[in-house]
């Protein structure tokens, strides 16, 4: 069975309609990496298999059940499965780096400030991070360790799925491939099921098992890594080599 | 095309907009206020951030309160007894002062300076958590913003603004007193027992409500406009303003239908 199956996901604001119908399967412990360019709605599709945004119509269904319908206390315990890494960390800026890792872990169940404190510092080992920034603020630390502490914070919890989004957006090579390394460690360690959204074509290689494309709002191709040069599929051809020239028009307004 | 014009079918477009707009506002908001208030009375609770709230929003707004308060009963006192010297009135300039500093300006003046200082912070904070995507964060760490974010700033303001206007509503007599007594040649003891015989527990009691009235537009304000706040920096700023503008207009207007049904009848 599948882990993550989407099916027929529609999703409009007002007149502008950003998910038209999409089908997407992501099996148990795969990596799944959705490419496309800026604004096809891949934040849309990861927000609303998370709940936090509701469709118009389409079954999502996560082990079995249909987060469409779920509501209250089901809905949180579906969301307790997911962790997710925020395009720009999404870190509390007005806690600190161990609070902020250790936030999710205080509400199960009343736990000791140094017991959270060294869970946090044992997580942030996981990303490569030691306990010397533990009490620094968000805000003290560059880009790069920012994504790290978010990484932290998303799997302190231990969830069955993480969602990517964006991971790599503003960092240098070296950074961006530190977080590639990262990610592809805790989805073969800690055995979870992944999906990213980049229009970063590097990091998509190093880390997907599989990948599929968002083009207007539906999925146009999907399939294994090593086949993504070999798609046969003219979107796919022309965001994987970065061509100004193809099916996929931007919108630049005629000279 | 036959028939009306079609400038005059605009403006009836435009004054539908308008009024959808405006009604779907109020149904937004009004679904929101349920939310808050039902986040507030369910577990799990959040004590630490409630009594942080309680801090921000009273002890430091104390000083703004009091000076409002104090400045205003002087003004107010000096104004009596300019107007009451002319019908040979100006024993009253207790009694009137303490009634009107109790009944109207202690809860409206201390409730529009709290939401002047509140009111935006809130909605500036909660709307960079907003467009920085920390309350969407906050969903997926097991946390429901509404409790964690909302219902201790609503129950903090519901708390607090009722104690800091009866410190504004005694700062603000006092500020009467102290002119009334120093510039005026009142006598002070006569002052005090004019003052204090005048004042009925009703007076106080509207006085408490009002407040903790106030405080509950404060927060629901300055909460509404950050948690739905959109579009960056530019985006904060229209939320820190509309937070503002709105609890202004707001608390005024919840004062007068207070007032009416309390007093008019």
């Amino acid at each position: 069975m599948n882990k993550i199956e989407v099916t027929g996901l529609h999703k409009r604001f007002g007149p502008k309609i950003v998910l038209n119908g999409v089908d997407l399967a992501i099996a148990a412990g795969e990596s799944m990496v959705v490419i496309g360019g800026s604004g096809t709605g891949k934040s849309v599709l990861i927000k609303s298999i998370l709940g936090l945004v509701k469709v118009d119509s389409g079954t999502i269904l996560v082990d079995g059940e249909d987060v469409t319908r779920l509501k209250g206390r089901a809905l949180a315990a579906h969301r307790a499965k997911f962790g997710m890494l925020f395009q720009g960390g999404a870190l509390f800026d007005s806690l600190p780096v161990w609070r902020n890792v250790a936030f999710a872990l205080g509400r199960t169940g009343h736990k000791k400030a140094a017991e959270l404190r060294a869970a946090a510092i044992d997580n942030l080992a996981q990303v490569g991070l030691g306990a010397d920034i533990a009490d620094l603020r968000p805000s003290e630390l560059s880009g790069g360790m920012q994504k790290r502490v978010a990484l932290a914070r998303a799997i302190a919890v231990r969830p069955e799925i993480v969602f990517f989004d964006e991971p790599t957006t503003g960092l240098d090579p070296i950074m961006a491939d530190v977080i590639n390394n990262l990610i592809v460690d805790l989805v073969r360690d800690l055995k979870i099921t992944a999906l990213t959204i980049t229009h970063d074509m590097a990091s998509a290689r190093k880390i997907a098992d599989r990948v599929a494309m968002l083009y207007a709002g539906t999925i146009v191709w999907d399939g294994p890594c090593q086949r993504i040069d070999q798609s046969g599929n003219d979107y796919v051809d022309q965001f994987v080599n970065g061509r100004a020239e193809g099916p996929i028009r931007m919108q630049v307004k005629p000279a | 095309m036959t028939g009306l014009p079609h400038d005059f079918l605009g403006v009836f477009r435009a004054i539908g907009r308008f009024v959808l707009s405006g009604l779907a506002s109020v149904g937004r908001l009004a679904t929101f206020a349920w939310r808050a208030v039902a986040h507030a009375a369910l577990p799990p609770y959040y004590p630490a951030r409630l009594a942080e709230q309680m801090l921000v929003i009273g002890y430091f707004s104390l000083p703004v309160v009091g000076m409002t308060a104090l400045f205003t009963g002087s003004a107010l006192a000096q104004q009596i007894f300019i107007g009451g010297s002319r019908f040979n009135a100006a024993s009253t300039v207790p009694a009137v002062t303490v009634i009107g500093i109790v009944r109207e300006l202690g809860p409206v003046l201390g409730g529009l300076m709290v939401a002047g200082r509140v009111s935006s912070a809130m909605a500036a904070e909660l709307g960079t958590m907003r467009v920085t995507e920390q309350i969407d964060a906050m969903t997926t760490l097991r946390t429901d913003p509404f409790r964690y974010l909302i219902a201790p700033r609503i129950i903090a303001a519901v708390l607090v603004l009722p104690v800091l206007v009866l410190v504004s509503n005694i700062i603000g007599t006092l500020g009467g007193f102290l002119l009334a007594t120093q510039r005026l040649n009142f006598n002070a003891a006569n002052y005090i027992d004019r003052t204090v015989s005048f004042l009925k527990f009703d007076d106080v009691m509207s006085s408490m409500v009002k407040a903790a009235v106030f405080g509950f537009i404060i927060a629901l304000m300055g909460c509404y406009h950050g948690f739905h706040s959109s579009g960056g920096a530019a985006g904060v700023g229209k939320a820190t303003t509309n937070a503002v503008v709105s609890a202004f207009i707001l608390i005024l207007l919840s004062n007068l239908i207070i007032t009416v049904i309390v007093f008019g009848s």
